[in-house]
């Protein structure tokens, strides 16, 4: 385990960093720039990646609370609590970029689209998530709230996109919905594209690992503390 | 599970507390969003439909804060919690309480929401009280499962519409646009998408909270 922690914690950085650079090489040199959006495209090879991260994030964030709640591991735990921070840090960049993009292309910063409103009431949702864990405790009690707020989230998501979806298409108002819509036609966005995928992939799972091992070593620290202070209290 | 619910109930006729609170937070909501709006104004009618539905979000969420800082008083949690029944029933009580005195608020708040923005006092109120009956059933199923988490927690007031306002947008979204619609004149079968989601979001999260609770009482 000591040995398998040990390889990670070596390859894992680095190969993050290369993949990286590598990304925004090709980000910045390599890829066509998009015929009709101009350069302002360019910033979809990290918006994309991103927001797919948060999903996999808050997903992650769900399995592990439901886990939680039926084996009662610290593990899965900690796993639901790291998912949803470093998740946090990706929605966050991914409703900064979207705007950026937004603007010159839509000409506004904001428009309440329901993929837009998704993104940000799931921002919303998961910032109350980690309030609640600050809020809560660090004991078992804190962390099973959390678990429930984690399943009832992942849950309510699917109808908060239907909601927002009738909400804006219905109302007979700005139509300013799909994105890009030019494609990635050229095989050099395809592969930037994917190479940016592969970056933040393993971006997210390192950030998760060390989030994870911080946290673990944490747990560890509070239980050497009881076991060191037991005594005291019996006495 | 009803002798649970007549609990909750007797403690209220007694009491009087939480129905008090919910009505005039309510109406007080309806007076303040209405200087928020200009009387003369034809906007006034449009935005309407989320007045009401502000005042009944703000009004439940007071209501449900106060439904489990009651148990908390004497350590009743406790008690209830050693009641030979199943959480689940526990908590469908709970729920149904609140929702109760959710729906006897709103049998007042509504008539003055009418008084005051000045609407036609057609049939179509009863439409806009089956969007209530499905809203305020899902908002209470949310919001008793939070309740009863938020109580436990340090700045437990804040904690309850923070966690609470996020989950409920759908009920939100869908009453403002039933009452809208039905107080405009058309028929219940134009919003039978909106009135079908709120009844799958009620189901899906009577269940889920019925499943869960124990794990947020649990000590």
């Amino acid at each position: 385990m000591q040995a398998v922690r040990k390889s990670v914690e070596t390859v894992l950085p680095w190969l993050t960093l290369v993949t990286m650079a590598v990304a925004i090489y090709m980000v910045f040199v390599k890829v066509p720039t998009d015929k009709f959006q101009g350069i302002v495209q360019r910033i979809f090879y990290f918006h994309v990646p991103l927001a797919m991260m948060t999903f996999v994030a808050f997903g992650l964030v769900a399995v592990a609370s439901i886990f939680f709640l039926w084996r009662g591991s610290r593990f899965w735990d900690r796993l639901a609590h790291s998912a949803a921070e470093v998740g946090m840090v990706f929605c966050t960049l991914v409703l900064v970029t979207g705007p950026i993009w937004a603007r010159p292309i839509w000409g506004t910063w904001w428009t309440w689209d329901a993929r837009l409103t998704t993104t940000l009431i799931l921002w919303l949702i998961y910032a109350a998530y980690l309030m609640l864990r600050t809020m809560s405790g660090s004991g078992d009690e804190g962390a099973r709230y959390a678990a429930v707020l984690g399943i009832v989230g992942a849950i309510d998501i699917p109808i908060i996109n239907r909601s927002v979806y009738w909400w804006r298409t219905i109302h007979p108002a700005v139509l300013i919905t799909r994105q890009g819509g030019s494609g990635l036609g050229d095989p050099r966005m395809q592969a930037t594209f994917a190479v940016c995928m592969v970056a933040f992939l393993l971006l997210f799972v390192w950030l998760l690992y060390v989030r994870h091992e911080s946290g673990r070593l944490r747990d560890a620290v509070e239980d050497l503390r009881q076991q060191v202070l037991a005594p005291e209290q019996q006495r | 599970m009803f002798a649970l619910i007549r609990k909750d109930l007797q403690i209220e006729f007694r009491t009087k507390e939480t129905f008090a609170s919910l009505l005039m937070l309510g109406l007080l909501t309806l007076v303040v969003l209405s200087f928020a709006l200009d009387p003369t104004s034809e906007l006034r009618l449009e935005a309407a439909p989320g007045a009401l539905w502000v005042a009944v979000i703000f009004a439940g969420v007071l209501g449900l804060n106060r439904s489990f800082l009651v148990e908390r008083e004497n350590d009743c949690l406790e008690g209830l919690l050693l009641c030979p029944v199943d959480r689940g029933t526990i908590y469908l009580a709970k729920t149904a309480a609140n929702f109760l005195f959710m729906m006897v608020a709103q049998l007042i708040i509504v008539p003055i929401f009418v008084f005051f923005f000045n609407l036609p006092a057609t049939p179509a109120l009863a439409s806009v009280f089956l969007a209530l009956f499905l809203g305020v059933l899902g908002f209470a199923a949310v919001g008793t499962l939070f309740a009863a988490i938020s109580v436990r927690t340090r700045a437990r007031e804040v904690m309850l519409p923070l966690l609470l306002l996020p989950l409920v947008v759908p009920i939100f979204i869908g009453g403002v646009k039933v009452t809208a619609r039905v107080l405009a004149g058309k028929p219940l079968a134009d919003v039978a998408p909106w009135l079908n989601l709120m009844g799958a979001f009620d189901f899906i999260f009577l269940v889920v909270g019925w499943l869960v609770f124990e794990y947020a009482v649990e000590e």
